[in-house]
């Protein structure tokens, strides 16, 4: 460990982070995003059939 | 040391980077809803049975309030880090809400501004610089395209926030019709929307402040290995709104801004007064919305793009693109965009990328400029450029519009003023992106630039 971790205070438990919490943080704001996605392709597509 | 505390959330050797992001994006996926306010509009006039202006007034509001949060309080979010931070952002953005909705279910105006105009203002503020400065850390290789994912998620809050804020006023008043351009909810609907818009908000934002960290090492301002910018630059806030780089990128900022609000502000009576013949306009009302559609999109997709664009062209150059191409299209759209309706919204298009491309590019550019040792709370001053242009940019367009009608009576010829201007407004932003070089070291921490090559040294000895 070197001094600035000592001075850093507290880590996390965990050494490596598991691959289904990087995956499940990524889904979480992916889903609203691209249901804001497609609610704004189904309006923009009015332009081209409005 | 409170669990909230920076030295608290030190990553792990093992702790994955990708984890921050999302964090970022619960943040700003979040207070992007601000873009989606004009959703409201139509019912809270009926509501509070006043005039449009005086509804615009709260979004006016929360914009200057974001401006002035972040620029006060952007050295505190420097030193508390990013959960603390963000944790103060979802307070405020929740609690301006809920302060909203009594005052809609009271029928006190006042209440509206105090709670999501100020308080909700001040959540904005915060929140949005809250993950900056840690994006930037944990990605010194990519700024551009780790602050473009974040700021990228601003624009995107609007894509969600309408569809969203339609469908909860759907449910709470049944007479409500979402897809009728003059549909009004009942004030009991707005009031029980914006709670429901409150709780949502603030437990999606405690999921980014759980999910932050700061990377090993930077759990101590004073102890941390900070990447300097250009010529070895680390700068304190303090010390960079003395320089002239700061002022100069504030100008473009404020300009890039101005130019975009442009054409946002007036988008949808814009293109039919565009393609109006004999007084009736070729391009329907729902048409109109599917160009706003794709404005929305095109401001998206831009942050991230261009962000990221700029990791590999440069900073300097890609904001020559955005004023110098973007002033060639403005004065294409101004004196070619009503030969039709794909050249328009093209050119449209383009344009509001650079606009949300100028957002997602200024924090890697601060970077480069003055390192990284308070990039944060730098940032923060300089998005009092974006409450400026936020100001002024309504004013220009709408006071050279009212000289010559009311938007969506217009025709093409009664835009070019307006556009010509924002020509001659980038212009002015163009030149000052020029005149930006290195930051000179006078303005340098030196006792910080020392103690930081000391301990790069000592790191670079320690893996030999």
């Amino acid at each position: 460990m070197t001094t600035s971790d000592r001075t850093d205070g507290a880590h996390d438990a965990s050494e490596t982070t598991p691959p289904l919490l990087v995956g499940a943080a990524w889904l979480l704001v992916g889903v609203p995003l691209a249901y804001g996605l497609w609610q704004t392709l189904v309006r923009a597509s009015a332009l081209f059939t409005g | 040391m409170s669990r909230l505390d920076k030295q608290a959330i030190v990553a792990g050797p093992g702790y994955s980077r990708w984890l921050i992001p999302p964090a970022a994006l619960a943040v700003h996926l979040s207070i992007g809803q601000v873009y989606a306010f004009s959703v409201f509009k139509n019912s809270l006039v009926a509501s509070f049975d006043t005039s449009l202006t005086a509804i615009g007034w709260v979004f006016s509001i929360s914009i200057v309030m974001l401006g002035l949060s972040a620029a006060v309080l952007g050295t505190w979010v420097e030193r508390s880090g990013p959960r603390k931070a963000m944790l103060a952002a979802a307070l405020c953005w929740g609690v301006g809400f809920v302060v909203g909705s009594a005052g809609i279910a009271s029928g006190q105006l006042w209440l509206l501004y105090l709670g999501y105009g100020v308080i909700g203002g001040i959540g904005l503020g915060i929140g949005y610089i809250s993950p900056v400065s840690t994006l930037i850390k944990w990605f010194p290789d990519r700024p551009g395209l780790a602050t473009g994912m974040a700021i990228m998620g601003f624009g995107g809050g609007a894509l969600i926030a309408s569809p969203l804020s339609n469908r909860l006023m759907g449910v709470y008043d049944p007479d409500f019709v979402p897809t009728d351009p003059g549909a009004v909810a009942s004030g009991s609907a707005l009031a029980q929307t914006f709670l429901t818009l409150g709780i949502v908000y603030t437990a999606f934002m405690l999921v980014g402040a759980a999910l932050v960290r700061v990377p090993p090492g930077h759990g101590d301002d004073s102890t941390a290995e900070h990447s300097p910018g250009t010529n070895g630059a680390l700068v304190r806030a303090s010390q960079a709104i003395r320089t002239p780089q700061f002022w100069l990128l504030w100008v473009v900022l404020f300009c890039n801004v101005t130019a975009g609000i442009g054409i946002l502000e007036q988008a949808a009576p814009m293109i039919q007064d565009f393609f109006r013949e004999g007084g009736d306009s070729t391009v329907s009302a729902a048409a109109a919305g599917g160009f706003v559609g794709v404005l929305s999109l095109a401001n998206m997709i831009g942050r991230f793009v261009w962000s990221s664009t700029s990791d590999r062209i440069g900073r300097k150059p890609t904001y020559v693109m955005y004023l110098g191409v973007g002033l060639v299209l403005y004065l294409l759209l101004a004196l070619f965009g009503s030969s039709s309706t794909v050249v328009f919204v093209a050119l449209a298009a383009v344009i509001i990328s650079y606009y949300g491309g100028g957002f997602a590019t200024v924090p890697a550019y601060l970077k480069d400029l003055f390192g990284t040792l308070e990039v944060g709370a730098i940032h923060g001053r300089l998005l009092t450029a974006w409450a400026a242009a936020g100001v002024a940019g309504p004013l220009i367009v709408n006071g050279i519009l009212d000289r010559v009608g009311e938007p969506g009576n217009l025709v093409a010829a009664d835009y070019r003023p307006a556009l010509l201007t924002m020509v001659g407004v980038l212009a002015v932003g163009f030149v000052a992106n020029l005149l930006i070089r290195p930051v000179s070291d006078e303005h340098f921490d030196h006792d910080a630039h020392s103690a930081n090559e000391d301990r790069i040294a000592a790191r670079q000895e320690a893996t030999r």
